[in-house]
């Protein structure tokens, strides 16, 4: 690519200019939901799983929904996503349907891959969610790809890779990290620290705890973001959109945030403590603070978010009820869709 | 109507837990999220956490009790403005019903892989694996130019005239554009396409296999060259897991249309680490296509038709095949059928199957067998996968007697398959046992004479046919 030729980057992106903007009533409130659906499905899809109905394993995003929810809202039409194996979220937000989702988790017919794919490999084409990957890490590549795909084209879309702390360690991303600055690909690369990989801290699986610095080395600018807030997040998105949109190459955002759920469903959760995650939970909770603000600018009333809490609520319940109902794949969709 | 709180599963394996503590007590108020209660088993501690907002309205199972079964309610929930006359009233879910006729897995070694819900309809019998018919490879007409290049000009010509037909198709790859190909396979396109559409690579295989990948899934056709296929051991996963698996994973949505290509196999002298046969590796996996052709006309109309497939396609070339000379028809667009092997030579005394390489060891040894009266028919497979297992079934029950020639090991080899399905398809018509010739299971040496050991030759072709032939 003619581009590989260009002196290496140099520019810098400008630092935040003062506190975070605040959102519109409407922004405020589409983020709320978005929010407040994807915790609430999280929270269904672990009780089904404690009830047999969901198998193998279950990764809930419940406490990290700010991070994908405002990376959303600084997309546009045609970007791509694409994620590791925390991914329910992320369908939720592209805009994936619950129902489809949840019969994907229960292993059914109607789910995104016909009950063939389940929690960690589901795909939207239409909603640009390319997955969804078991591998830990093995999306960065893929992601890049994506990334590559606009440039061939010569489109201004960008691609959003979503991948954890613990997949930060693997090599891959790193190649990943080289091919995507040295050929300028509009790339833009999350790193949602969570603080934990699995069971292991950070702390002790990274010489380098700031990730946002882990694209030093290949000129790409990296910034760290409050990932417990929604505003925080779109800011940041909207920056790295640009940057990428405007052709200066890939982008890292490293979100700092948190799972309050274990792992998988069979954590020991032993590796750290309850008053930890509580003390997150009761003063850095992205639905919390963002009820708190709705509230505190009369954006609605207490009712209102109530009526907010039950129409989600019911959402959820529709897609669990679907979910359980629907059927089983047919026997016959063993040995469709191995080859075109 | 107060809401159950149910005995959760840790795992589909898990029947029963023991309820260790409760950390709310009656009448609490609690809010989705909330931790309740502790319960363990022998492996795992685990939450449970309320996931409605309400009162606890009351325990069922205290604390200290052992070997709950899962799915067994511990405590009722009480929405606002419910009240504790309303538990006698409580019914089971229609989840909990559900979850019920859904029996959890038994077997622990199934952990985590154990469907769910194996309801009765798991008894049911696998159904049979669809038939796929292949198409005949095209006729040539008469009169048609047949003009003598090598396998290396044949390939390039494959992937020339596919770019020029296809603008999303690209190559990429260390050493492929300015140095011309570190086998000058690609030798001339950089300079007929252009740096956007023939892309020098870091040397970093498992990153630029995966960034082909993701550019396939999002609908272009890149043809990723490996230097040789010893380095693609980097990048297995990406080929495996992320372009053979995705159809599959997503219900038919996300296809991988990507060509990985490169020299397979051993060279001459380059010793273990650079001199491997990858044949029986990949095609052993379900979602890929696998092609491994001897001749330059096989070579120039599979290429082109891997490029076209919408599949991924693995195409193991040889180092020392690039070089070798053969009659490529002079055609507009010659494709030929993947999943069609080729009667090579015709005979019936003995079908002696081989592909790339294994080719110039088995049609030496036909000529050398026909000089002591015995005539061998030589099938060159072409594609390992899908297996054309009618051609070779049909020559078998002609000869009676097969031998296989492979440079890979004999272990789970390609060989091994063939001489599977010899047996489970034409037993009866066998006269002798299959033989295997294959290369020796040691990694490869690098003094000459040792080398010369740990590959087939023709001489032991030779002695494995007369040997089915009780000769």
């Amino acid at each position: 690519m003619a581009v590989a030729k260009k002196s290496p980057n140099t520019e810098e992106p400008a630092a935040p200019e003062g506190p975070i903007a605040d959102f519109s009533k409407a922004q405020e409130l589409d983020a709320y939901r978005m929010m407040l659906t994807i915790r609430r499905f999280e929270e269904k899809a672990g009780q089904m799983y404690g009830m047999g109905l969901i198998g193998g394993f279950c990764h809930l995003y419940i406490g990290q929904e700010a991070v994908v929810v405002g990376m959303q809202m600084a997309m546009k039409e045609g970007d791509q996503v694409i994620t590791g194996y925390r991914d329910h979220g992320h369908m939720i937000a592209t805009g994936m349907d619950a129902k489809g989702v949840m019969a994907e988790l229960t292993g059914r017919t109607h789910g995104y891959s016909k009950g063939k794919g389940g929690s960690m490999h589901m795909f939207s084409k239409e909603k640009g969610f390319y997955g969804g990957h078991g591998i830990v890490g093995a999306q960065v590549p893929l992601g890049t790809g994506l990334a590559f795909a606009n440039r061939y084209r010569g489109n201004d879309n960008i691609s959003v890779t979503y991948f954890g702390d613990g997949a930060a360690n693997q090599g891959q991303v790193y190649e990943s990290f080289n091919m995507a600055e040295l050929w300028k690909l509009p790339a833009i690369y999350i790193i949602e620290n969570n603080r934990y990989a699995m069971g292991t801290s950070v702390t002790r699986a990274s010489a380098e705890t700031n990730l946002s610095r882990r694209g030093l080395s290949f000129n790409i600018p990296g910034v760290q973001v409050d990932g417990m807030d929604v505003r925080a997040v779109k800011a940041a998105g909207d920056k790295a959109a640009e940057w990428c949109r405007a052709g200066k190459g890939p982008f890292i955002l490293e979100m700092l945030t948190y799972r309050y759920r274990g792992h998988s469903m069979s954590d020991p959760a032993k590796y750290r403590t309850r008053e930890e995650v509580e003390k997150v939970r009761t003063m850095h909770d992205p639905i919390d603070m963002a009820r708190h603000r709705i509230l505190e600018r009369k954006f609605a009333s207490e009712d209102e978010l109530k009526k907010i809490d039950a129409d989600v609520r019911s959402l959820v319940n529709e897609a669990a009820e679907f979910a359980t109902n629907d059927p089983e794949p047919d026997t016959a969709e063993l040995y469709t869709d191995i080859y075109r | 109507m107060p809401t159950e709180v149910l005995m959760p599963a840790l795992s589909p394996t898990m029947e029963k837990g023991n309820l260790a503590k409760w950390l709310k007590k009656e009448g609490d108020a609690v809010k989705s999220g909330d931790v309740i209660a502790e319960i363990e088993t022998d492996k795992a501690t685990m939450e449970v956490e309320a996931a409605d907002e309400g009162t606890l309205g009351k325990i069922l199972v205290p604390e200290g009790t052992a070997d709950v079964a899962v799915n067994t309610p511990i405590a009722l929930i009480l929405a606002e403005g419910e009240d504790k006359s309303e538990i006698k009233a409580s019914k089971p879910s229609a989840q909990q019903k559900a979850a019920e006729s859904a029996p959890p897995a038994k077997s622990e070694k199934t952990e985590a892989k154990a469907p769910a819900t194996p309801v009765p309809k798991s008894q049911e019998k696998a159904p049979e694996a669809p038939e796929t018919k292949v198409a005949a490879d095209p006729d040539i007409p008469a009169g048609t130019e047949m003009v003598t290049m090598t396998m290396r000009e044949a390939l390039r010509d494959a992937m020339a005239e596919e770019m020029r037909r296809d603008k999303d198709v690209f190559v990429m790859g260390e050493e492929v554009a300015e140095y011309q190909g570190a086998y000058k396979v690609t030798q001339g396109l950089l300079q007929e396409f252009g740096d956007k559409r023939v892309i020098d690579t870091p040397i970093t295989e498992h990153g630029f296999a995966g960034l082909g990948v993701g550019a396939a899934l999002a609908g272009l056709k890149p043809i990723v060259e490996f230097m040789t296929w010893n380095f693609a051991m980097q990048a297995i996963d990406q080929i495996i897991n992320s372009a053979a698996k995705t159809l599959y994973m997503s219900g038919g949505q996300m296809g991988c249309p990507i060509v990985f290509r490169g020299p397979n196999g051993a060279a001459a002298r380059v010793a273990a680490q650079h001199s491997q046969d990858y044949s029986a590796w990949y095609s052993h996996i379900p979602g890929l296509k696998v092609i491994a052709p001897s001749t330059a006309a096989d070579a120039k109309g599979l290429l082109k038709a891997a490029i076209r497939d919408p599949n991924p396609v693995v195409f193991l070339e040889n180092e020392i095949l690039y070089g070798h000379s053969s009659e490529v028809p002079k055609l507009d667009d010659f494709v030929l059928p993947i999943g069609k092997a080729k009667i090579a030579r015709a005979g019936s005394d003995v079908t002696l199957i081989a592909w790339s390489m294994g080719m110039t060891y088995a049609l030496k040894a036909a000529e050398e067998l026909a000089g002591e009266g015995i005539e061998a028919e030589v099938i060159d497979l072409r594609t390992l996968k899908p297996m054309d297992t009618e051609t070779i079934i049909a020559s078998v029950k002609k000869t009676g007697r097969a031998v296989t020639v492979e440079e890979g090991w004999a272990q789970s080899g390609v060989g091994a398959e063939i001489a599977a399905r010899i047996m489970e398809q034409a037993f009866d018509y066998l006269d002798a046992p299959v033989a295997r010739v294959s290369g020796k299971e040691v990694p490869m040496p690098y003094a000459a004479n040792l080398e010369k050991l740990a590959l087939p030759s023709v001489a032991e072709v030779v002695e494995a046919a007369k040997a089915v032939c009780y000769k």
